[in-house]
């Protein structure tokens, strides 16, 4: 488990050929590791000019990205600072600027991350812009993706949709109850990631995990009738909204403490790592993905994490849904650096910045950060910007948020931009994807249907579970182990 | 609370001792002597060797040889895959042997303390603890999480509560609470085979502790059933149950005979020998190291006033640490531990042989 150094340096990224310049101490520190914290840009919403770096105007924030060095030879080559084509203004979050309160943000978002290195910084700006111009170039004659593959993504965003709304019409009806947390417009990062998976990688999430577990291969059926607490449930009712856990797919859970599952899922990870190098189980390459949100990046179960996943090299990626918003609390006002994505490289491992809306550049990058992964190269920390188009939870009335801010990201939902870029490329006709949308409407009603219909859980089903072995209930009064009295689960609750 | 003197155990007539139910144990007097922390190395030493799916994680269990030296000579034995020394993150590390455990890999994570085990409750109970139950079933959790528990030596406040109680009283967990060598190889065997959580509470002053174990206890299938309480000595006038820490030979003098109980499993708890015990006996002292309110002594206390009460002589006496955070001086610290002169007075009350005491806090 040792680190190789020389490993690290020159081969973090497969697409980053060994061009590292060897002025650059052959340390594991991090300006070499910050090579790596890049921002993407994909072809699908590229501005008609090349994007240049300006601050932001006031109101609404907006974020344009620069290209980046997926073409190794354009990457590395400059150690020495440029100044005169460079073109962002490396500002930092105004000192000047009044206290941010509420969505009104006048925090200017860096391309590159940080200002620690300016010279390696300008080196990967100058190089940009060509990049930008040759990845446009390529746009036109290579699409990001199939007919077949546009149709899946585009059916389980729908499908994420589709059932969250209906939760909601369903929580009202009073069929649902307790908390429930919806996922409305962050449906890119769970389909982009985790369409990528195969059966045996897993995926642990947090409360707002409906959708997690659907794209991972949960049926509808069974994540509706989990969340009406019937005994058809994918955990029999027993878990609820936000545990939903299949061993069957791999989802493990559904943690309600946030910051709870990214232990779990660096253990996960662990097991997998395990099992390749002591079980001897030679092509055991079991990827997990961690997600979270910006709330659980103050927390220090993310920190002690990220620390001994890049110190064990374990295969998993750490999502952080950026959503903005920890139930009523900024995340600006929450976070002393507000850019995510620069906490990975403290601790050794590339720190990615993905616009959230889009979902093919979620999936350009959960390619690299999955296959990063898969190949024994480490952890990688990927931070997505993205909104949530509803409120906290059904309890939450949602006030403190601008209607502007809300607006804006309501013109970005992930689901119309991926409609507009199947049609425009010709993947897809309006006439394929309403199809989709009606045979996703089916799906959920009939999951609604099929939950409405399931009986609840039966008293016997109460005292169940509690232990992989029943006999942790201990021996009775007549001298038998309790579990195996047939009324054990029957009558009180108390054993 | 002393330890028992397991010479003089000995030198004295030691009748075989009869449990409940099954497991017949007898002791030879020229038995080998083992220490708990020999008993507890070769418990680990031999499920590592027999599983591999077992490893260690832990602050100090590698290099170190384990900050108390129970996992001496594993690392060398089982290289650095299989016993993990981590960063100094409870929370985050009791998390990755969750994790690990879901996939079933079998870790046993290791506490410096108990104590330091409040930073990770979050996984014990939440994630540990209700998996089984939240997923129906799908997701098991073979994990042991022990340590040393409750006071040592001087430690202070922070470093010397007792744990048993509070993971006691959440369903999912197996709490068990070794005394003897005997005891610690047996029961930890037992729950590193065991599917579901264990909580397995060592303590640090027994751990050089040397103990009479047989040739059965040293073989390496030994295991001692999780649930059922054993009873260390016979004796017909009251009945006293304790877990790790215990003395009752003391009462012999006065012509009280005790019946010892040593609970071994805190959870579940073996109800029915304490009820069978205290209805021969007819009466009950519980004996705790820790906090009084909420303790195990509590809980025993109401169930056997649910389950006995018609045959209780005399109302149940709870003898358990000062509802104080431990201090630190030597005298202060010896007065907010039970000790043996505590059980011999409240024995003597339970047997009305003296007058009851008013009602402490």
């Amino acid at each position: 488990m040792s680190l190789s150094h020389h490993h690290l340096n020159t081969n973090i990224l497969p697409t980053l050929s060994a061009t590292i310049p060897t002025p650059f101490p052959l340390v594991f520190s991090a300006p070499i590791v910050s090579f790596l914290s890049f921002i993407f840009s994909s072809p699908l919403s590229l501005p008609s000019s090349p994007p240049i770096f300006s601050p932001f105007p006031s109101s609404l924030p907006t974020r344009k990205k620069m290209a980046t060095a997926f073409s190794p030879s354009k990457f590395a080559a400059q150690p020495f600072p440029l100044n005169t084509t460079s073109q962002n203004n490396p500002l930092t979050i105004p000192t000047t600027a009044s206290p941010f309160l509420g969505s009104t943000r006048k925090l200017i978002r860096l391309s590159s991350s940080s200002n620690l290195n300016i010279r390696r910084r300008s080196g990967t700006v100058v190089a940009v812009s060509d990049v930008v111009k040759e990845n446009k170039s390529k746009s036109t004659l290579n699409l990001l993706i199939t007919k077949e593959e546009g149709l899946e993504l585009y059916e389980d965003m729908v499908l994420g949709r589709a059932f969250e709304d209906m939760c909601a019409q369903m929580y009202y009806r009073g069929k649902m109850f307790g908390f429930v947390h919806l996922y409305n417009g962050q449906e890119a990062i769970s389909t982009g990631f985790i369409k990528l998976l195969k059966q045996q990688d897993s995926v642990v999430s947090t409360y707002r995990d409906h959708v997690h577990a659907l794209s991972k291969g949960v049926s509808a059926r069974a994540v509706m009738s989990e969340l009406f607490g019937k005994t058809t449930g994918c955990c029999r009712g027993q878990g609820g909204s936000m545990h939903m856990f299949s061993r069957e797919h791999n989802v493990l859970g559904g943690f309600a403490f946030i910051g709870e599952g990214i232990p779990v899922a660096t253990g996960a990870a662990f097991t997998s790592k395990y099992k390749r190098e002591v079980l001897k189980e030679a092509d055991c390459d079991h990827v997990t993905l961690a997600f979270f949100g910006d709330g659980t990046c103050n927390n220090g179960q993310f920190f002690e994490c990220l620390n001994m996943a890049a110190l064990w090299k374990l295969p998993i990626v750490f999502v952080v849904e950026n959503n903005l918003w920890a139930i009523g609390m900024s995340h600006l006002r929450a976070t002393s650096d507000p850019q995510i994505y620069k906490k990975g490289p403290a601790f050794g491992m590339p720190g990615v910045h993905v616009d959230g809306m889009d979902v093919l550049k979620v999936r350009e990058v959960a390619k690299e950060a999955i296959g990063r992964a898969r190949r024994g190269e480490g952890p990688t920390l990927v931070e997505c910007e993205t909104y949530r188009f509803r409120g906290h939870s059904l309890a939450d009335p949602d006030e403190l948020r601008d209607p502007a801010e809300k607006a804006h990201y309501a013109a970005r939902d992930p689901i119309t931009a991926l409609k507009k870029y199947l049609i425009e490329n010709s993947l897809a006709s309006e006439a394929d994807l309403k199809a989709i949308d009606k045979k996703i409407d089916e799906v959920v009603e009939e999951a609604v249907e099929f939950a409405d219909e399931s009986p609840v859980p039966p008293q016997s089903q109460l005292l169940e579970n509690v232990f992989a072995d029943p006999k942790g209930f201990g021996i009775g009064p007549d001298g038998q182990y309790r579990c195996e009295d047939p009324k054990f689960t029957e009558g009180t609750a108390q054993v | 609370m002393l330890a028992i003197a397991r010479q003089r155990m000995l030198g004295q007539s030691f009748k075989k001792i009869l449990p409940a139910v099954s497991v017949l144990r007898s002791y030879s007097s020229a038995a080998k002597q083992i220490t708990v922390r020999e008993a507890l190395n070769s418990a680990l030493d031999e499920e590592m060797s027999a599983d591999p799916k077992v490893f260690l994680m832990g602050e100090e269990v590698g290099e170190y040889q384990g900050a108390y030296k129970i996992t001496k000579g594993l690392l060398e034995k089982y290289g650095p895959e299989r016993v993990l020394d981590t960063p100094i993150t409870e929370a985050g590390f009791t998390g990755i042997g969750v994790g690990a455990a879901y996939y079933g890999l079998k870790p046993v994570v290791e506490f410096m303390t108990f104590n330091f085990s409040m930073q990770a409750i979050d996984h014990i109970i939440n994630s540990a603890a209700k998996s089984n139950y939240m997923s129906a079933g799908q997701i098991s959790v073979p994990i042991v999480f022990r340590g040393p528990n409750g006071a040592a030596a001087g430690v202070g406040a922070q470093h010397s509560q007792c744990y048993a109680a509070w993971y006691a009283s959440c369903p999912g967990l197996k709490v068990l609470s070794p005394y003897n060598s005997e005891d610690a190889r047996g029961l930890l065997k037992a729950a590193i085979r065991d599917p579901d959580p264990v909580v397995f509470l060592e303590n640090e002053l027994l751990y050089g502790e040397s103990f009479p174990v047989s040739d059965e206890v040293l073989d390496s299938s030994f295991c001692l059933p999780i649930g059922k309480a054993k009873i260390e000595r016979e004796g017909k006038d009251v009945t006293i149950t304790a877990f790790s820490k215990m003395a009752a030979e003391m009462l012999e003098k006065d012509g009280i005979y005790a019946e010892v109980i040593n609970l071994r499993s805190i959870r579940p708890l073996d109800r029915s020998t304490i009820n069978a015990s205290v209805r021969k006996t007819n009466r009950l002292i519980t004996v705790e190291e820790g906090f009084p309110q909420h303790g195990v002594g509590a809980e025993i206390c109401a169930s056997v006033v649910e389950e006995s009460f018609s045959y209780l002589d005399a109302p149940v006496e709870r003898i358990a640490g000062a509802d104080v955070p431990m201090p630190y001086a030597a005298n202060l610290e010896r007065m907010a531990v039970p000790q043996v002169e505590d059980i011999v007075r409240a024995a003597k009350r339970a047997c009305y042989r003296s007058v009851p005491l008013a009602a402490t806090a």
